[in-house]
């Protein structure tokens, strides 16, 4: 049995009691961590979460340390960055970090959204946890377009110019409005002044803000599993879900597991492919922003390239930008459009899978398009697959509640 | 169709679709200079050239001749005799005496600077635009690569003078390939390896921190490789009583 207490453990009670009188440590602990019980049966996907808000705090400790030594102007800021590659010690690493862990952001919220399309983590009573992460998401490509403008090279320059433009396109106050958002007539130090202001401050205090809700979100209902059942529907005779594993330790441990298998890859990529072929770093954004000067092939980075192709693909310019922001948009609604009586991929039938991966193709095929040249049979092609990415929410609207499903297990399978 | 060969089909297509490239054919085909970053003595001869035939036109202007000296092994005092002709101390960087405006004035085009040019055009880029230049029917110099390019031939009497083939295909005239009408102070390959080292040289110049990189990876690499095993096993450990 237990060991008479020594004075040593008798001390640190009565420290934990001083404190818990105070905040609630240990009432956050065991309601958050050691006594938050988590489905068993999480896959690969559900590692993505905990990933992202890694990479978050990669990005903000990265971030802090290249803000040390960055010039917010248009005669400074290129400069300022190369003065980093250079002369600051370890300063290549710092910003490879930045650089890379921006890409790997979108990686893994994409990865993170589709583990939502496979098991239906969006649907009731998820619906607000969703959208927390729609907004994590949308701060998430604002704050990533400001951060890109910053190195102030050639794409940071015309890559902006095309962006902002884009509210050109709406009726009347179109034209004072990208001008109130450039803060000039065209892009210029006061763009770039704002844009850094927005990245450094404005965004992430939103996004930390949004990742709480999410967070918050999350614990009030648990998460959802690859079986898309309710965990908490069966309960022991202590009130604890039968199918549920504490947090802490077994998923502190597995998800520390998932963060060194991450760090592999994303070391990898910083130390010897850091560039990523020009999709992570482009090649012209190493040449100083010229106004005069234009790029002979402008496209955005790489996760902004899917909209874009959806952008390029109606010849009607106000058209586009409706169709590209009803693309982000429609996401929106995704927990009222799938109204199928299971949540789960596993239980919903053939119809399903092949939509899925239909929708899937689309994406990285429109991402892939709008790197594109834009030839007319590319064009065509962007068309249909523009044409399938908006079908796949269509059709879950009208089958989804209609289509055969297969029977629910009562516990979670494997 | 059973489901198991429909998803097969299905897979072999989207794999199809994805994998299609989505980049026309238009860009020339580059030599491949086959640089190599660890090669100090091709970085050695490289900055020679360099420092010889580019720095009276090219800045160079993020680049640190003191920072030359530590990557490549070299005597600051061997830099200062060998590599630096300006009246600039060891920790300033490869600048220019002539100003943007009368560089414009002269040869219509501000010389770029070259610190990052094989980040932007890469080092198969340049080993190839060095090798192309040839002498037009004009008299004057030309580049196979980038036409019309306002650069004349800095390095001519090494490679010597090379002159134009036209080929018609499809009722278009083009320049087919390049012959040797004047041999210069160098062989072909032997100016190819001179080439070689200054693309290498620029290979390092766009990211003098490249070689560091490398060789810190590969002990970052090992380190995480250890600490998965070790939080696999520790994951494993906790996990053997969850069922």
């Amino acid at each position: 049995m237990a060991k008479p207490a020594s004075s040593f453990s008798k001390s640190s009670h009565a420290f934990m009691a001083w404190i818990d009188k105070r905040l609630p440590v240990s009432s956050f602990w065991q309601a958050h961590m050691a006594g938050y019980y988590a489905p068993k049966n999480f896959n690969f996907w559900y590692y993505m979460g905990s990933l992202a808000l890694f990479v978050l705090v990669i990005q903000i400790l990265s971030g802090i340390f290249l803000t040390m030594h960055y010039k917010p102007s248009a005669e400074e800021a290129f400069a300022s960055v190369e003065y980093i590659m250079r002369d600051v010690e370890w300063g290549w690493l710092i910003r490879y970090l930045h650089s890379t862990g921006a890409s790997f952001f979108f990686i893994l919220v994409y990865l993170h959204m589709f583990r939502s399309f496979l098991y239906g983590s969006h649907r009731a009573p998820r619906e607000l946890l969703w959208i927390f992460g729609m907004l994590i998401y949308l701060a998430l490509m604002a704050e990533a377009f400001m951060g890109y403008v910053l190195p102030w090279g050639q794409m940071s320059y015309w890559g902006a110019q095309v962006i902002i433009n884009l509210f050109g396109a709406i009726a009347s106050i179109g034209e004072p409005l990208t001008e109130w958002i450039r803060g000039d007539y065209f892009i210029s130090d006061a763009t770039l002044n704002r844009f850094f202001a927005l990245h450094v401050i404005a965004l992430p205090i939103a996004l930390l803000g949004l990742v709480l809700l999410h967070l918050v979100a999350l614990h009030e209902n648990g998460s959802n599993n690859p079986d898309g059942i309710e965990i908490k529907a069966n309960k022991d005779e202590n009130g604890i879900p039968k199918d549920g594993i504490a947090f802490h330790p077994y998923y502190t441990v597995k998800d520390i597991f998932g963060v060194s298998m991450f760090l592999l890859i994303f070391a990898f990529v910083i130390f010897f492919w850091p560039e990523a072929g020009g999709l992570f770093l482009e090649h012209d954004n190493f040449l100083p922003a010229n106004p005069l000067v234009t790029p002979e092939h402008i496209k955005p980075v790489w996760y902004f390239t899917p909209y874009y192709a959806i952008l390029k693909a109606v010849p009607d310019k106000l058209m586009g930008v409706i169709l590209m922001f009803a693309a982000v948009g429609i996401l929106f609604f995704l927990p009222w459009l799938d109204r199928s009586p299971v949540k789960s991929v596993r239980y919903k039938g053939m119809w399903y899978k092949i939509m899925l991966a239909l929708f899937a193709i689309a994406f990285v095929r429109l991402g892939m398009l709008g790197m594109s040249e834009g030839t007319p049979a590319q064009t065509i092609e962007m068309r249909v697959w523009t044409f399938v990415y908006f079908g796949f929410f269509v059709l879950l609207f009208f089958l989804s509640p209609r289509l055969k499903t297969k029977p629910v297990p009562e516990r979670l399978t494997h | 169709m059973d489901k198991k060969s429909f998803s097969v089909i299905f897979s072999l297509v989207a794999l199809l679709v994805i994998t299609t490239p989505v980049f026309a054919a238009g860009a020339a085909a580059l030599e491949h200079a086959n640089v190599n970053i660890r090669d100090t003595a091709a970085i050695q001869r490289g900055a020679k050239l360099f420092v010889n035939y580019c720095l009276s036109c090219h800045s160079a202007s993020y680049m640190r001749y003191n920072r030359l000296a530590e990557d490549l092994g070299l005597d600051e005092e061997l830099v200062m005799e060998n590599l630096v002709f300006a009246d600039v101390k060891i920790g300033e960087t490869m600048d220019i005496a002539m100003r943007p405006a009368d560089a414009e004035a002269w040869l219509g085009a501000a010389p770029p600077d070259l610190s990052l040019i094989s980040r932007s055009r890469g080092a198969d880029w340049l080993y190839t635009y060095l090798l192309t230049f040839y002498q037009d029917a004009s008299g004057g110099w030309n580049n196979q690569l980038l036409p019309n390019a306002s650069m004349p031939h800095v390095l001519w009497q090494m490679q010597g003078i090379q002159k134009p083939v036209y080929a018609t295909h499809d009722g278009v005239e083009s320049i087919d390939h390049l012959v040797l009408a004047e041999p210069g102070l160098q062989s072909p390959e032997e100016y190819k390896d001179s080439m070689r080292d200054l693309a290498t040289f620029a290979e390092y110049l766009g990211e003098p921190a490249k070689i560091k990189r490398k060789n810190v990876g590969v002990w970052v690499l090992m380190f995480m490789a250890l600490f998965a095993l070790l939080s696999y096993l520790l994951k494993a450990e906790y996990w053997r009583d969850v069922h």
